[in-house]
């Protein structure tokens, strides 16, 4: 605990990125309690307002109040994304150890994710959707199973370099099982990247989840969607600009925290390491 | 020595390519649509052809039998070149992909170029001044445009590039300035990147000892860096780039549909939309194949390129 407050002291990036995702995180989940207008409820004498005291981020083509549909729509788009990574993160590690550390599995485990890699994560996302419907499960489900693929090569990549260093010799001389070995000496090993990866993962969800809202192919209106409401917004640039503009500035301000604090993990974990990945 | 080594590559294709037709028959098994319907809606050219021949052509095709005859009956059909036809323009499969695919190569080419003309030059220059100014505004540039979904940068480069210059944003066909937009914007994670690799690349190659030789041999730094250093830092650049055009072609999906360039991706987005399962499932298998054959590429360039990491094996 100490060592987290040293490492925000000394890091404004750092904490600049842990704030804005606390910031926008609180927001969405109390969106209910902080949206000052029911975001499905239509104005049609307001429609297409400028920001005003009952409308703060004015309206949309239907009299919607742009601010409750934003910090709606960013809480679907968090709950999703979270959601995912929960199931994408453990999954790929476990595969990913065990691909590592029992050589016998290791071929037929990377040819799982060479075939899951070969789509590119749109195509597979947007075929699954198709398939299963655009609902939020439905996303969930399209992330989920190619999703896994990217952390299990990255474990398994670590649990190789780690499987015959001396403590794990050490622990497996002292009688420790296979499974002890794994979750208890190799895994701890691996928090740094894995934190790194799923936080940039986590900002690449929500580009990707705003991203088949954009097309049409998530969550379906009128639910708020934050891709949806930037599509909307574009045609209405000229009379309605807030639209696009908070729609976009949200999703990106999102990715933003995201990145800072993944880009930042980055550096402290290896200092020469200069790239981001997404 | 390289002989077996690609063939070592091109047989470990044959289970991803077993997996790869798997999930996209999986994916067209599940959704709605009779494919037997709709290839007789194309070739009899009639709206509603007769019950009897989609009955007779859905138990030729296989469809109704169970799963893994289903499977390899569709296999053969695919392989024979036989991919189906569209609900909605009754041409053939194969005659829209082959219409599509060139645009999106188009399309992802130039956003490479685009990408290799700005990203290595300034990651040179922000190496040679480490921490200078031009460094820090790239490491900023870097994460803004990293953050920013691309149909954002889309929208930005649209009013910019519509309202100001006279480059058409919309509309597919025609000559390359309808792909400069598009292309820029694809191009804009990629160069965030690739600058970073290319600054690290070039300050690592740098720190050479066969650098400090040259130096030492009287060499001017102009000649050192141009004749010397460069070439060894440019190396992972150019794997790195290579390793993302596949994601390129992802990219192309999103930004097709934004500026309505009729390439693959946007192909596939109107097929989902319209449950066009036969097109889908095109699409499907040649964003993959198209992938692999890319990594595969990449990855023999690679071993061709740097000999030091042959015999690292999985």
């Amino acid at each position: 605990m100490n060592r987290a407050w040293e490492l925000l002291r000394g890091n404004a990036t750092l904490t600049t990125g842990i704030l804005l995702f606390l910031l926008i995180s609180v927001m969405a989940i109390t969106a209910p309690t902080i949206s000052p207008n029911d975001p499905a409820e239509m104005n049609f004498e307001e429609r297409l307002s400028p920001p005003s005291a009952s409308f703060p981020l004015g309206t949309d083509q239907f009299g919607r109040c742009v601010f409750s549909r934003i910090v709606y729509g960013a809480r679907t788009s968090l709950f999703i994304a979270i959601i995912s990574t929960l199931i994408v993160v453990p999954a790929g590690i476990v595969v990913g150890m065990y691909a590592g550390y029992f050589s016998r599995f290791d071929a037929p485990l990377m040819r799982l994710t060479d075939i899951l890699l070969a789509f590119p994560g749109i195509v597979l996302a947007i075929a699954i959707v198709g398939v299963v419907g655009p609902t939020p499960a439905g996303i969930i489900l399209s992330f989920s199973i190619p999703g896994w693929a990217k952390y299990a090569r990255l474990i398994r990549g670590s649990t190789l370099s780690l499987k015959n260093s001396g403590f794990v010799e050490a622990a497996r001389a002292l009688g420790a099982s296979d499974t002890y070995i794994l979750f208890h000496h190799i895994l701890p090993n691996s928090y740094g990247p894995i934190i790194e990866i799923a936080t940039l993962g986590l900002g690449s969800k929500i580009i990707a989840i705003s991203g088949l809202g954009f097309l049409g192919l998530g969550i379906q209106p009128p639910t708020p969607e934050l891709g949806a409401i930037l599509k909307d917004g574009v045609v209405y640039l000229q009379t309605a600009p807030m639209m696009a503009l908070s729609a976009g500035g949200m999703i990106m301000l999102f990715v933003l925290a995201t990145n800072l604090i993944g880009s930042e993990l980055r550096s402290i974990a290896d200092p020469r390491s200069d790239t981001i990945e997404l | 020595m390289m002989c077996t080594i690609i063939l070592n590559r091109l047989l470990q294709l044959i289970p991803v390519m077993v997996g790869i037709s798997l999930i996209t028959f999986a994916v067209i098994s599940l959704s709605p649509g009779d494919p037997a319907e709709i290839t007789l809606r194309a070739t009899l050219g009639t709206e509603s052809p007769p019950k009897e021949a989609v009955a007779k052509l859905h138990e030729e095709m296989g469809l109704d039998d169970p799963w893994h005859v289903s499977y390899l009956k569709w296999t053969s059909r695919v392989v024979q070149g036989d991919l189906g036809y569209s609900y909605q323009t009754k041409r053939s499969t194969i005659e829209e992909i082959t219409h599509a695919l060139p645009i999106t190569f188009e399309l992802a080419f130039l956003s490479m170029f685009f990408s290799a003309a700005v990203a290595i030059p300034l990651g040179i220059t922000a190496a040679l001044r480490q921490n200078g100014p031009v460094d820090h505004l790239c490491r900023l540039t870097s994460i803004i445009s990293l953050s920013s979904p691309e149909f954002f940068v889309a929208i930005v480069f649209m009013l910019l590039g519509g309202v100001y210059l006279g480059i058409l944003p919309v509309a597919g066909t025609g000559g390359i300035e309808y792909f400069i937009l598009p292309a820029l914007t694809l191009s804009v994670g990629l160069t965030a990147i690739t600058m970073r690799i290319m600054r690290t690349s070039m300050i690592e190659t740098l720190e050479q000892d066969y650098i400090r030789t040259a130096r030492a041999k009287g060499l001017s730094y102009r000649k050192v860096i141009w004749r010397h250093a460069l070439k060894n830092a440019l190396l992972p650049v150019l794997i790195y780039m290579g390793t993302q055009l596949g994601w390129i072609f992802g990219g192309a999906v999103t930004i097709e549909s934004i500026f309505a360039l009729p390439g693959l991706g946007r192909l596939l987005v109107n097929s989902v939309s319209s449950m066009d399962i036969m097109v889908v499932q095109g699409c499907m298998l040649t964003f993959a194949v198209i992938i692999v054959l890319i990594n595969l590429g990449v990855d023999l360039a690679h071993l061709y390129l740097d000999p030091s990491i042959r015999g690292q094996g999985e």
